[in-house]
């Protein structure tokens, strides 16, 4: 066994934590469009809209049935052979769509079983004093399902987090592709992948405390 | 004046309603009696479309909602005339005591939020929870929660108040405080339907006091009348069961 070359691994930590931003930058994007895809479906999928119910069960199914990797690959290298509007189509871009795609297959899933947890009086009690179907579920029932479904969520975007190493297979630098690149360069592939591995590492456990932090203040402020 | 013709509600081949029948002049406050599953609850369901009847015809001042041909904009109307105070409160968990009462208003009546809030903060102080504005129903005890119930429904102005067994979920220390606001509502000559165990209760303000069983208005005249000289032997029965 060979020594670790601390120098080098010290040198890449700066590096690295360059692209740090469009690692979270890429995961934020995908979230937000995940979170609107995600509560559409869920709605959808609660009120039962005649034949869109059975293309949305299609599309929960096939994204939470295949590998992400296949389904960037399938998005960013097959798509554009046959949609030639999507031949431009950057890394970035294609990596952010893939994630939203597959994370709101996943996320719908948990926003739904929230909405259903919701207590049926509440859905009396807002009909009671005359709002609609839709105002009830906008004002009463989805904030509530979203402070049950707020912790599965946030897993999400916990995990979303260590995908974005996928899209350095569609070509994106982001930290993996830039620890790829340094290593190709200096053959010290251990040293620069566990540095990478420990920047993630801190990454999610930096993201987890502030979750537990904004769970506790939510708890707070609507205890049960 | 409000009227209710043939108002009939199965579920299977259980009739829950039984074409009920019954008049409700403006200002008068009726009392609902009865046995367990008699169809109680499921009266004011329906008087709200919160069960849709079967079949039957619900009429309030010149609004005329028929089970056979309602469109769920004459059902949002018939619910914007209605009010209820459930027996589990169902106060939105999501707001506070405040927003509980400021809701309707915003959405539903389109209020402006200024306005609505005044209109907040002094039905909060009728109801003795101004303190409690900021609260939400988690913090509340039952009989606070219950309170604000009562708040939201009057904030609504309807011109039918109904409310199921109010104090039926309240720990025993917390049926006061309700009962006393109730009464409060009831000496203004609300229009209001209480289905309630409070025998005492239901003769003290009550106009009218309705038996209910098997689905169908067994008895129905004054308090005085139906408690101290019932016509049916069921209602006898029962009061003597209750008493
Ligand atoms: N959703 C439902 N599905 C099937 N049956 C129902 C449903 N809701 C009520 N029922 C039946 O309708 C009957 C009347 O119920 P309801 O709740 O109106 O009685 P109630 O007079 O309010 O009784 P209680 O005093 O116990 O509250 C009961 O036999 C009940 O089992
Ligand atoms: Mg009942």
């Amino acid at each position: 066994m060979r020594a670790l070359d601390l120098n080098y691994m010290l040198g890449l930590v700066p590096v690295i934590l360059g692209y740090v931003p469009l690692t979270i930058g890429m995961a934020l994007a995908a979230m937000a469009g995940a979170l609107v895809l995600a509560s559409l479906m869920a709605v959808e999928r609660v009120v039962r809209v005649p034949v869109l119910d059975l293309f949305v069960k299609l599309f929960i199914s096939f994204f939470r049935g295949t590998p992400l990797l296949v389904q960037l690959f399938l998005f960013y290298y097959g798509l554009p052979q046959i949609l030639p509007v999507l031949a431009g189509i950057n890394g970035v871009t294609a990596a952010i769509i893939g994630l939203t795609l597959h994370f709101s297959a996943y996320m719908a899933e948990s926003i739904r079983a929230a909405i259903l947890g919701v207590d049926r009086s509440q859905w009396e009690a807002a009909k009671s004093v005359g709002m609609t179907q839709t105002q009830s579920m906008r004002r009463i029932i989805l904030p509530q399902a979203a402070r049950v479904a707020a912790p599965t969520l946030a897993n999400y975007f916990i995990d979303m987090i260590k995908s974005t190493s996928l899209a350095f297979t569609l070509g994106v630098t982001e930290m993996m592709g830039a620890t790829q690149k340094e290593a190709a360069g200096s053959f010290l592939y251990f040293e620069a992948f566990l540095v990478v591995a420990v920047l993630y590492w801190v990454i999610v456990e930096m993201l987890s405390l502030l979750q537990k932090r904004l769970e506790l203040r939510l708890n707070k402020a609507l205890a049960r | 004046m409000i009227s209710i013709l043939g108002l009939t509600k199965r579920y299977g081949t259980n009739t829950v309603l039984d074409a009920i029948d019954l008049e409700i002049a403006a200002g008068e406050r009726v009392a609902v009696i009865g046995p367990s599953g008699t169809g109680k609850s499921t009266l004011l369901h329906c008087l709200n479309y919160l069960d849709r009847p079967d079949s039957g015809v619900i009429r309030i001042g010149d609004l005329t909602v028929d089970a056979a041909t309602a469109r769920p904009a004459d059902i949002l109307a018939l619910r914007r005339r209605t009010a209820f105070v459930f027996q589990n409160y169902a106060l939105f968990a999501n707001k506070t005591a405040r927003e509980n009462i400021t809701e309707a208003l915003i959405t539903v009546q389109r209020k402006p939020r200024d306005e609505a809030d005044l209109r907040a903060d002094a039905i909060l102080r009728e109801i003795g929870l101004s303190d409690k504005a900021e609260a939400y129903p988690a913090a509340l005890s039952g009989g606070q929660q219950q309170r604000i119930g009562i708040g939201r429904a009057m904030a609504l102005d309807a011109s039918l108040m109904l409310f199921d067994e109010p104090t039926s979920s309240l720990d025993p220390q917390w049926v006061g405080e309700v009962l006393d606001l109730m009464r409060r509502v009831a000496e203004r000559r609300q229009t209001m339907v209480i289905v309630t165990h409070e025998m005492q209760f239901a003769r003290e303000i009550a106009d009218r006091v309705i038996f209910m069983d098997g689905g169908r208005i067994v008895e129905q005249g004054p308090p005085a009348q139906l408690f101290d000289a019932p016509r049916d032997k069921r209602t006898e029965s029962f009061l003597r069961r209750v008493r």
